[in-house]
C-alpha cells in the first residue's frame, strides 16, 4: 500500500493506493500522524484507489475521531468502491465517519 | 466433498497471499463482489489475529487454511498448532463508542467475522487450535440441481 499527500488551499489530502490491512495500517497511521502534527484541520482521504480494507485499516480512522472532535478537525473519505464502503457499513462506521461519493462532496463537508 | 488447503508462515506480508488464496478458491462460486470481499475479509481477520497476536509475526511458525466445499455452503478451517485457549462462547461484542473514545485501533475484527459468517467456533486441545467459519450459500445447492 502507498499513501501520497497533497495540500491545496485549506484541504490536506491523503491518497491511498492498494490494500489497507494489518500489514500496511502503520503506513496509514503515519500519514495521519503527519497531518495531525502539521495541525491540519480539513482532512480528505482519497479512497479511489483503495482496493481493500480490514479492521486494522478501520481502526486507524477510528483512533483519531475523538481527537478530531475535541480540536475541531474535520475528516471525510471519498471515492470508496462498493465493497470497501460495505466494510464500513457492516460495523455502522458510516454513522461515525463521513463517507462521500465525490471529492466535491467531501470538500463541502470538511471546508 | 472437495477441499483445498494453504499453508503459510506467520508474517504480516503473507496476509495478502492468504487473501489471494481465498479469492481464487471461491471465485467459481458465483458470489457478487461484496459477498466475495466479505468472505475474504473474515478469513483475513482470523489469520491476522493469529499471526500478530498469537505468533507475534514469527516467520518459522505456520498456520494452515483449509477450505471445504459443502453442499450448501463453504467451511473455512484455520488450523494453528500453537494452541491457545479462547472461549468464544464468552466473547462479547465491544461497543463502538468505547473503541472510539479509548482511541484504540483494534477490537473490530471479530465483530466483522461474526457479522459475515453464519457460524463461528473455536476448537482447542493440547496440540491444536482450529477456527471454524461457516458461510451458508443456499444458491450453491440450487445451481447443482
Amino acid at each position: 500500500m502507498q499513501t501520497t499527500t497533497n495540500k491545496e488551499t485549506i484541504f490536506y489530502t491523503i491518497s491511498i493506493k492498494g490494500d489497507l490491512d494489518a500489514s500496511s495500517s502503520i503506513i496509514m497511521d503515519n500519514a495521519m500522524q503527519e497531518a495531525v502534527a502539521a495541525n491540519e484541520k480539513h482532512i480528505l482521504i482519497d479512497c479511489e484507489r483503495l482496493e481493500y480494507i480490514s479492521s486494522a485499516g478501520l481502526g486507524v480512522f477510528m483512533s483519531y475521531l475523538t481527537d478530531f472532535e475535541e480540536n475541531d478537525t474535520k475528516m471525510a473519505l471519498y471515492g470508496l468502491s462498493a465493497k470497501v464502503r460495505n466494510v464500513f457499513e457492516m460495523l455502522g462506521l458510516d454513522q461515525l465517519i463521513k463517507l462521500c461519493h465525490t471529492r466535491e462532496e467531501a470538500c463541502s463537508f470538511v471546508g | 466433498m472437495s477441499s483445498v488447503s494453504y499453508k503459510t508462515s506467520c508474517t504480516r506480508e503473507n496476509l495478502k497471499n492468504i487473501r489471494n488464496f481465498v479469492e481464487e478458491a471461491i471465485m467459481d462460486m458465483g458470489l457478487d463482489e461484496i459477498l466475495n470481499n466479505q468472505i475474504i475479509l473474515a478469513v483475513d481477520e482470523i489469520c491476522a489475529n493469529l499471526i500478530i497476536h498469537v505468533h507475534q509475526t514469527t516467520p518459522q511458525d505456520i498456520i494452515v487454511i483449509d477450505i471445504l466445499y459443502l453442499e450448501d455452503g463453504v467451511l473455512f478451517e484455520i488450523v494453528d498448532t500453537k494452541t491457545t485457549y479462547f472461549d468464544f462462547s464468552k466473547y462479547q461484542k465491544p461497543n463502538l463508542e468505547d473503541i472510539k473514545t479509548s482511541k484504540r485501533k483494534g477490537g473490530m475484527g471479530l465483530i466483522l467475522v461474526n457479522t459475515i459468517m453464519d457460524e463461528v467456533d473455536v476448537f482447542s486441545d493440547e496440540t491444536v487450535t482450529i477456527w471454524r467459519l461457516y458461510k451458508h450459500l443456499p444458491h450453491l445447492k440450487i445451481s447443482q440441481e
